[in-house]
């Protein structure tokens, strides 16, 4: 049995908006596990029916093998870190820290004790006098943590908490959550839309469209075998390329080129994937490019063009390879690194 | 730093309301301090008299009324306990009722606060028979129940509050459920710290409201030991010339300035809340 699972969860809310359609999954003790998805997805609402600040319409949540599904937020163990901190503004982060166990009713010497620790593991002793006002973006996110880490809970939910951070912050705190959760061991939660942060963060990632969860699996997983469309397109950076084209016993007819051998029994017209980053520069290539625009970032460059049919297209090479813009280039698939998708359904055919 | 002209117009008509709202003040405490006589024969005055303690302490301690049991200490001690009364009741309660219509979302709440809000078209002054009816048979006339219990609904004091909760997030509700907190103390722990300023302001408000009142303890009130400052004005200003005696016009003086200094008092006590509030922007 999981640490927890979710079996056939389902939000409708009262205005009959579907948020979130029978989900079921597990997520083992000590795994950190990140939603990802585009905003509207439903990832929040799932992380908040886990919390306990949604009910469920259908489906059960069990935790620590204890159905939940009608415990009270405050009885279920969980913390939770919000989007906007959601820190107390008239206490100071001593205050903070301190007050759900203040109403666990935990003696007052051992709150000192557990605070103290957090708030050391955090690097915020100095502050414990302050009030929330009175902190940067960056400790206030380390306070919003210190909340959840002294409660000593189950399980951490993140909703989105690096989003108001500066860019080079977000990066450092998303290091920091890493470490943190590594040393403390706990069960995580973290949502987020940003797939450069779920990607680094999870252990394992779960991919929700429209409510629902199109993918999971560890994040190398679905980079490299992702089973739909939406899926390949959201997760990978920059986006993988799209063209659309047609299958027809095992050869695939796309606009300028076609492949031979295609592992697919699937006939009829499909959407073709390709990673910028699965390409190589060769004389004689499948796909021919004019370059509009190159963006150099150093160890990569990144080639922006057009293919014949006006489509747009994105290659990423090495950035000690210099390509011009206005210039024509071909290039050749590496190792046979595409994807191939029903046009209308969306799903992995090959 | 160079002076503009506009503000130095501006400063001139500062300083000229000033003055407008310190002169007369200045004028009755000046005249306060001398003898009737010298107010009767030769105006008010701008200087300071000898008489002072003597005014003072006469207002304070001659029994008036009709049967001379009342003196002024008194009524500024009801004034005083009806005005704390209704002033602290109505922040109670309209901080409470507030709390119930923005965070229990019942049916009815939207409704509800309309009627409560509707009652600001209905003051006491309009529905004085009614609530006097209602008062008397209870049997609280001549109590300080009966002075501050009509008047501690509050509809402006409910509406500020509940503005004041719909700017507060969700999110600072949710961690606090988390965080094992139940409506009572999220009231308590989270509210009530957070709207401390606007605690401080309602009750300034009210207190100066309550101080005010004269319609309703007139009527209330027949035994002379409920009267309150508000009716001692009017009663010093018609006392009978008892024989050929002069007005008493330098302690109706005394009896004005020592009739502002409550409310003067709660405000600048309360003050200090007011700005510390201003200051530390806490959200």
């Amino acid at each position: 049995m999981s640490f927890l699972e979710l079996n056939k969860v389902t939000k409708v809310y009262p205005n009959g908006t579907k948020a979130v359609h029978e989900t079921s999954m597990n997520v083992e003790n000590g795994e950190f596990m990140v939603f990802v998805g585009p905003s509207g997805c439903g990832k929040s609402t799932l992380l908040r029916m886990i919390a306990g600040l949604e009910d469920i319409t259908e489906g059960d949540i069990n935790l620590d093998g204890k159905l939940i599904n009608k415990v009270d937020p405050s009885e279920r163990d969980v913390a939770m870190v919000f989007q906007n901190y959601a820190l107390y503004p008239h206490m100071n982060v001593y205050n903070n820290l301190a007050y759900g166990l203040k109403n666990r009713g935990i003696d007052k010497q051992s709150i000192e004790q557990k605070v103290n620790d957090a708030a050391k593991l955090l690097q915020i002793s100095e502050f414990l006098q302050r009030k929330p006002s009175m902190l940067s973006g960056g400790q206030r996110q380390r306070v919003a943590m210190g909340r959840a880490i002294v409660r000593n809970p189950k399980i951490f939910l993140f909703d989105e908490p690096l989003s108001n951070l500066d860019a080079k912050l977000r990066i450092q705190m998303r290091l920091e959550i890493k470490k943190l959760q590594q040393k403390v061991g706990v069960t995580s939660i973290f949502v987020t839309h940003d797939q450069v942060e779920a990607m680094t963060l999870a252990d394992r990632l779960a991919v929700i469209n429209n409510g629902i969860i199109e993918q999971l699996g560890t994040p190398i997983e679905i980079y490299n075998n992702p089973k739909s469309l939406f899926v390949a397109g959201f997760i990978g950076s920059p986006q993988m390329n799209f063209i659309d084209g047609e299958l027809k016993n095992k050869t695939l007819f796309a606009e300028g080129f076609e492949i031979k051998n295609v592992q697919s029994d699937f006939n009829g017209e499909i959407t073709l994937g390709i990673r910028p980053e699965h390409m190589s520069q060769s004389d004689s290539g499948l796909i021919n490019l004019s370059v509009e625009l190159v963006e150099q970032l150093g160890s990569d460059n990144l080639i922006y063009g057009e293919l014949k049919n006006k489509k747009d297209f994105c290659y990423r090479c090495p950035g000690n390879q210099l390509i011009e813009k206005g210039s024509k280039i071909s290039l050749n698939i590496n190792d046979n690194n595409y994807y191939v998708f029903d046009k209308s359904s969306g799903n992995r055919v090959n | 730093m160079k002076i503009k002209p506009l503000q130095i117009i501006a400063h001139i008509i500062l300083i000229m309301g000033v003055l407008l709202m310190v002169v007369p003040i200045w004028i009755s405490f000046a005249s306060s301090s001398h003898e009737s006589v010298t107010i009767l024969t030769e105006g008010m005055k701008f200087h300071l008299g000898d008489q002072l303690t003597r005014n003072y302490n006469e207002v304070l301690n001659e029994k008036g009324g009709w049967s001379e049991e009342v003196t002024a200490a008194k009524m500024f001690i009801n004034s005083f306990v009806m005005a704390l009364g209704i002033a602290t009741l109505k922040v109670i309660i309209s901080a409470m009722s507030a709390y119930a219509l923005v965070y229990f979302r019942f049916k009815l709440a939207v409704p509800i606060f309309w009627v409560i809000f509707i009652t600001l078209l209905v003051p006491l002054e309009v529905r004085i028979f009614p609530s006097y009816k209602i008062v008397s048979d209870l049997g609280l006339t001549n109590s300080y129940t009966g002075l501050i219990l009509p008047l501690v609904a509050s509809a402006t004091a409910t509406f500020f509050f509940r503005q004041f909760y719909k700017t507060i997030p969700d999110e600072l509700l949710e961690s606090a459920k988390l965080d094992g907190a139940n409506s009572w103390r999220f009231f308590i722990d989270f509210l009530v710290p957070l709207s401390k300023t606007m605690i401080a302001a309602m009750f300034i408000f009210m207190f100066v409201y309550g101080y005010s009142q004269y319609l309703w303890p007139l009527i209330m009130t027949t035994a002379e030991e409920y009267w309150t400052v508000v009716m001692g004005m009017k009663i010093i200003y018609t006392e009978s010339y008892e024989g050929v005696a002069l007005p008493r016009t330098a302690e109706r003086f005394a009896y004005i300035i020592l009739s502002m200094i409550p409310p003067v008092l709660v405000v600048v006590f309360l003050q200090k809340w007011f700005i510390k509030g201003l200051i530390q922007t806490e959200k």
